[in-house]
C-alpha cells in the first residue's frame, strides 16, 4: 500500500492504494466515480476512458500510483457549472445514446476532441474514437452530434428519414 | 396542444441526460452495504463426472466466507426447457461450466480462492458437432431429459441429444418438386456469436430471514426471472422482488434467467448477506450463453416463371450444453422458414441439439435471422438459374395481404403491412436500376444486393402486458410500465402517445427508469420487438380508463352528460362549447368546491393487453398463429469486395420497414441504424471460435471484433412505410429486432449477384470469402491478383 494524491475533477483526493491497484478500481471503488465503466478489462472497449494529465487513457491499463500528483478528469468533471456542455446537448438531441453504458466514455472523448480540435474532419473523429466501441451502434448519431457542435450548424437527426 | 402534437415527432429519449452525465446507474454500479463478492469456479473439461471437489485450501484463504457447490443448491431451472443447474450437479457439460462459487469479503480474495478449488473429474466422451450429436452412439448430455419441465409447445426426444424437434408441413413438398423446373440444393452454416452487450451479466442478491429476496439484475425480463426462481425454487412470487436499473445492453442475451437464482441462494447460504456477482468478459464468453450455431440443409424448387413451388429445409441448431431458451429459437426458425413468401408446399424440421459447448439463448431476431440467411440466398440462386431479376422473382412469390397464408397457415390480413411497397422502397433506396459505381481499384468489385424479411414476437399465446397511469397533484403523470428500457426508447414513444391522449406536453408524462416486480406494471418480457405494441396498447387502454374516471367526475361537476364532454388540451371541455372547461389539474385529485367540499380523488388508470388471436402450433404440422403481428422490411447494400484479400466494405446501406405508424422517427432511425450496424458486424466479423475441447478461444474484443465507427457506411438511408395495423397502438408495429435480420443476406446476395461466388457460411470474414473465391472462381482471383500485381509493380517502379 502507498499513499497517492490525485486531483479528480478538480478535487484533491488523498488515498492509500495497493501497489497493483488499477486507476479504474481506484476511481470506481475508492472514489465512487461511477461514470467510469468497464466491459473488457484489457484495453479493448474504451469504456473506462478518463483524462489523465493532458491525455485520454484507458484506466484499466493504468495503475493508480501512476496518477499520483496528476489530474484526472471524467465526464462528471466537464460540467463544472452544472449546465450540459454543447456535446452533451447534441448527444441528447441526436439520440446518440441507446443503452448508455458506453456513453460517458464517448462524451468525454468527443468533448476532449472538440476542445483540442474544434472542427475535426470525419477521419479525425474516427481516429480519435477508434479505441471506443458501441454495441448498440449509435455511431451515426454520435457523428451527427459532433458535426453539429463542430460546425455550429444545426441539423435535425431525422433529416434522413423521409416518409415514403 | 393539438391531438397529434407529439406522436410522429422526433422526441429525444428523456433518460439520455442521465446517460451523458454519467449519472445513469446500472446493476454494475450497484452496491449494498456489507456486500460480499462472488467468483465462479469453472470446469476445465468439456464432459465429465464430478468425483470429488476439495474446498479446504480455498476456504482457508483470508476473507473467504463460503465456497458453494451444486450439492448446496440442487435445483433445476429454466424458462422453456428447464434443463439448467445453478452449479454443476454430478457432472459438467462444457469447458466453462460453473462447478463452484466462492463468496468472499473482497473480489481479490474470491479470485485467489477460486484458483485453489480442486475438482477431480472422471472424463466422459464429449460431442461438439450438432449433427454428430444426433447419431445413435453419440455421448448423451442429459440422461434424465424426461424429468425436465418443458413448456407445452416443445418436443424433446429423451434418450437423445435433441432438446426440441419442431415440424412444419403444408402441402406436399414432393409433389411440388415434381412441378419444379429448377432446383436449388445447398448447405448453409452459421457460427456462434456473442451478444456482446457491454455491461456483462451481473447481479446483486440479498436473501432475508423473513423468507423474502431482493435481487438487482441487468435483465430484460424481471417478471420472468421472478417466475423461474419462484417455480423452480418453490418460493411464492410475492416474496421475490426483482429490481432492474439501467441495463447496459441486452439483445436477447439477458432475456431469460441468468445468475439471479445462484446469487440469491448464495446470499442465503452465507447467512443472509448481500452477494454481488459480476462476470468478466472472458467468463461471459465461456460460461454465459451465446447465440447458437446452425447447420441448414435446404432444397427448393422453382418453376420457369419464378414461382417457388416447394421448399424443404432442415435446421440443426448447435444449442450447447443447455438449450433452455434455444428450444424456442428452433421453433421460431422453423415457422419462419418461408419468410415473406407464399410457398404452396413446405416441409421443415428444426432441431435444437445439445453439444458440449457454451449454452445458447435468444438473440435479437432469433430464428428469423437464421432462416433468412438461408431463404433469401436460395431466392438469389434461383433468380440466377432462371435468368430472372432478383426483384422480379420476389414479386412473383411475395405474400399478398388479404389473400395469402403464412407458413403456419395463418391468413395474412390486409392491415398487417405492404410487402410490395417495402420491396419497391428498398429498390428505390439503392437505385436498383441505376448504374453500379466503379470500384476504387481494378482488383475490387462493386456490387449491390438486397434481402427482404418479416418478423413477429416469438412469445407464448398467454404473454400479457399491463400499464398503470397515475395522475399527480399538479396533473403530471407517472406512467408505470413493465417494459424495459435499454436503448429502444419504448417508454419515450409510449409517453408521446399518452401526452396526446390528454393534450398535455410530453414532459408531463414520465416513466421511472427502474423496473421492479413489486412496483412496475406486469409485462411478460422485453423481447421480440413487442414492447411498443403490447405495452402501448395496454397504455392506451389505461388512458381510456383514466379518461372515463375524469369525465364521470367532470359530468357531475359541470352538470352535463358525459357524452357531451371530451378531454383535450389538458382540460375537460364541453363538445362544441370549448369555453365550458375545467383544467385536468382541478379534476385528477378530486374536485374541490368553493366551500371545501371535495368529490372524487386521485385518478389511476389501468389497462392490459393479451392477444386473443395466438394459438399453440400443431405438433405434427406446425400450423397455427404464433405471433401477434408481422413487420415486413428489407435491407439493401452497395458493397466493395476486395478479391485479393476477401474483405467486404459496405459503402451504402438502405433499411426499409413497414412500421404501421412511426410514433417517433428519431427512435426509429436509431433502431434502423443500430440494427444495421450490429447485423453488419455479425455478418462480416463475428465468430466465437472453439478449440477441440469446446473451449472458447477468443473470449475478448481483440480476437472477437465488434464493428467500430470506421466500419460504418458513410451513406445510410433509413425509410419507413406506414400501413396502419388496426389492433396496434395508433397503428404501430414493433421494429427493434427487425433492423438486423436481412443485413447479412443482403451482403451475401450482393457478392453472389456480381461474382457468382456463394457465401454460405457466416461470418463472411475475409478468410471465408477468400477461400470461397479461390475454390469457386479461381479465374476471378487470378485476374484480380494479376491486376494487383501490375499495380504493385508499377508503384515499385516509380519508387
Amino acid at each position: 500500500m502507498r499513499e497517492i494524491t490525485v486531483r479528480v475533477n478538480g478535487q484533491e483526493r488523498k488515498r492509500l492504494v495497493k501497489d497493483n491497484e488499477l486507476l479504474l478500481d481506484f476511481l470506481r471503488e475508492r472514489l465512487e466515480v461511477r461514470s467510469v465503466k468497464a466491459a473488457c478489462w484489457r484495453g479493448e472497449c474504451g469504456l473506462c476512458t478518463v483524462k489523465l494529465g493532458d491525455h485520454l487513457v484507458k484506466s484499466c491499463l493504468v495503475l493508480a500510483v501512476e496518477a499520483d500528483g496528476k489530474e484526472v478528469e471524467t465526464v462528471e468533471g466537464i460540467t463544472p457549472d452544472g449546465e450540459l456542455t454543447p456535446i452533451q446537448k447534441a448527444f441528447v438531441s441526436h439520440g446518440a445514446a441507446q443503452c448508455g453504458f458506453c456513453t460517458p466514455a464517448w462524451v468525454l472523448a468527443t468533448h476532449e476532441l472538440l476542445q483540442a480540435n474544434p472542427h475535426p474532419s470525419e477521419a479525425e473523429l474516427t481516429e480519435a474514437t477508434s479505441g471506443l466501441v458501441c454495441r448498440c451502434g449509435t455511431y451515426n448519431q454520435i457523428r451527427e452530434a459532433v458535426e453539429e457542435v463542430s460546425q455550429a450548424r444545426p441539423r435535425l437527426a431525422k433529416e434522413n428519414l423521409a416518409s415514403s | 396542444m393539438t391531438a397529434d402534437a407529439f406522436v410522429g415527432k422526433a422526441v429525444p429519449p428523456e433518460d439520455t441526460v442521465r446517460k451523458v452525465t454519467g449519472t445513469a446507474l446500472y446493476t454494475y454500479d450497484w452496491e449494498v452495504p456489507g456486500t460480499l463478492y462472488a467468483k465462479l469456479v469453472t470446469s476445465t473439461v468439456p464432459h465429465a463426472k464430478i468425483v470429488r471437489i476439495s474446498l479446504e485450501s480455498a476456504k482457508a484463504v483470508p476473507g473467504v466466507v463460503a465456497v458453494l457447490t451444486g450439492k448446496d443448491m440442487p435445483f433445476r431451472v429454466g424458462m422453456y426447457a428447464g434443463d439448467r443447474d445453478l452449479l454443476a450437479v454430478e457432472k459438467v457439460r462444457w469447458a466453462g461450466h460453473p462447478v463452484a462459487l466462492v463468496v468472499a469479503e473482497t473480489l481479490e480474495a474470491g479470485e485467489r480462492a477460486s484458483e485453489l478449488v480442486d475438482v477431480e473429474y472422471e472424463t466422459l466422451p464429449a460431442v461438439f458437432d450438432p449433427v454428430k450429436a444426433m447419431e445413435a452412439d453419440a455421448p448423451l448430455l442429459h440422461e434424465r431429459m424426461e424429468e425436465y419441465k418443458h413448456a407445452p409447445v416443445f418436443y424433446p426426444v429423451p434418450g437423445t441429444n435433441i432438446a426440441n424437434r419442431f415440424r412444419l408441413v403444408h402441402g406436399d413438398v414432393e409433389k411440388g418438386f415434381g412441378q419444379a423446373d429448377e432446383l436449388v440444393e445447398e448447405e448453409f452454416r452459421i457460427s456462434h456469436v456473442s451478444h456482446a452487450y457491454l455491461e456483462t451479466q451481473n447481479v446483486v442478491a440479498q436473501a432475508y430471514r423473513d423468507g423474502t429476496y431482493e435481487i438487482w439484475t441487468s435483465a430484460q425480463s424481471p417478471f420472468v426471472v421472478r417466475q423461474i426462481i419462484s417455480e423452480s425454487l418453490n418460493i411464492p412470487y410475492n416474496k421475490i422482488t426483482i429490481r432492474v436499473p439501467f441495463v447496459g445492453g441486452g439483445f436477447g442475451g439477458k432475456a431469460g434467467l441468468q445468475w439471479e437464482a445462484l446469487a440469491a441462494m448464495a446470499s442465503k447460504a452465507v447467512g443472509y448477506r448481500p452477494v454481488k456477482l459480476v462476470l468478466s468478459r472472458k467468463e461471459n464468453f465461456s460460461s454465459g450463453a451465446s447465440r447458437e450455431g446452425v447447420v441448414a440443409n435446404v432444397k427448393a424448387g422453382f418453376t420457369k416463371d419464378g414461382k417457388c413451388v416447394a421448399y424443404k429445409v432442415r435446421f440443426v441448431l448447435d444449442a450447447g450444453a443447455y438449450a433452455d431458451y434455444t428450444v424456442n429459437v428452433s421453433r421460431a426458425m422453423g415457422y419462419s422458414a418461408e419468410g415473406v413468401y407464399e410457398v404452396p408446399n413446405v416441409q421443415c424440421e428444426s432441431l435444437a441439439v445439445y453439444t458440449n459447448k457454451v449454452p445458447t439463448t435468444a438473440m435479437r431476431g432469433f430464428g428469423y435471422s437464421e432462416s433468412n440467411w438461408v431463404l433469401e440466398q436460395v431466392f438469389e440462386r434461383a433468380a440466377k438459374k432462371l435468368g430472372m431479376d432478383s426483384a422480379k422473382i420476389r414479386r412473383v412469390n411475395l405474400l399478398r395481404p388479404g389473400e395469402s397464408h403464412t407458413a403456419t397457415g395463418e391468413k395474412v390480413r390486409e392491415d398487417v403491412g405492404d410487402p410490395r411497397k417495402v420491396l419497391q422502397t428498398v429498390l428505390e433506396g439503392i437505385d436498383w436500376d441505376g448504374k453500379v459505381e466503379r470500384p476504387s481499384e481494378p482488383w475490387k468489385v462493386r456490387a449491390r444486393g438486397f434481402a427482404l424479411c418479416v418478423k413477429g414476437p416469438s412469445q407464448p399465446p398467454n404473454a400479457s402486458s399491463s400499464a398503470i397511469l397515475k395522475f399527480n397533484e399538479d396533473s403530471t403523470i407517472d406512467l408505470v410500465l413493465g417494459t424495459g428500457n435499454f436503448g429502444q426508447g419504448t417508454a419515450t414513444a409510449i409517453s408521446q402517445m399518452v401526452a396526446d391522449q390528454f393534450g398535455v406536453a410530453v414532459e408531463k408524462v414520465r416513466v421511472d427508469p427502474v423496473r421492479d416486480t413489486g412496483k412496475s406494471a406486469y409485462t411478460w418480457q422485453t423481447v421480440g420487438s413487442r414492447g411498443l405494441f403490447t405495452d402501448g396498447v395496454a397504455t392506451l387502454r389505461a388512458c381510456e380508463d383514466a379518461k372515463g374516471q375524469i369525465l364521470d367526475l367532470a359530468s357531475q361537476v359541470m352538470r352535463l352528460p358525459k357524452s357531451e364532454l371530451e378531454v383535450a388540451e389538458g382540460a375537460v371541455k364541453a363538445k362544441g362549447r370549448p369555453w365550458l372547461s375545467i383544467p385536468l389539474r382541478e379534476l385528477v385529485f378530486g374536485y374541490v368546491y368553493p366551500n371545501g367540499n371535495t368529490v372524487g380523488g386521485p385518478v389511476i388508470g389501468r389497462g392490459q393487453y393479451t392477444s386473443s388471436l395466438n394459438t399453440y402450433l400443431d405438433p405434427q404440422t406446425g400450423q397455427g398463429v404464433p405471433t401477434i403481428f408481422h413487420t415486413f422490411g428489407g435491407t439493401a447494400v452497395d458493397i466493395e469486395l476486395d478479391l485479393v484479400t476477401g474483405a467486404i466494405e459496405v459503402k451504402k446501406a438502405v433499411q426499409v420497414f413497414d412500421v404501421g405508424k412511426a410514433i417517433n422517427p428519431l427512435l426509429l432511425k436509431m433502431q434502423l441504424d443500430g440494427g444495421f450496424i450490429m447485423g453488419m458486424s455479425i455478418a462480416l466479423f463475428e465468430k466465437i471460435k472453439f478449440d477441440e475441447q469446446g473451449w472458447v478461444m477468443n473470449p475478448n474484443f481483440t480476437s472477437y471484433y465488434l464493428a467500430r465507427m470506421k466500419d460504418v457506411p458513410k451513406d445510410f438511408v433509413a425509410r419507413y412505410v406506414e400501413t396502419p395495423q388496426f389492433d396496434g397502438p395508433l397503428g404501430a408495429r414493433g421494429i427493434g429486432e427487425l433492423s438486423m435480420i436481412s443485413v447479412a443476406s443482403a451482403i451475401s446476395n450482393a457478392v453472389f449477384r456480381s461474382t457468382g461466388v456463394k457465401l454460405n457460411n457466416l461470418p463472411m470474414s475475409p478468410e471465408e470469402v477468400w477461400a470461397a473465391i479461390s475454390s469457386q472462381k479461381p479465374e476471378l482471383l487470378a485476374k484480380a491478383m494479376e491486376s494487383y500485381g501490375r499495380v504493385e509493380t508499377a508503384v515499385k517502379a516509380r519508387q
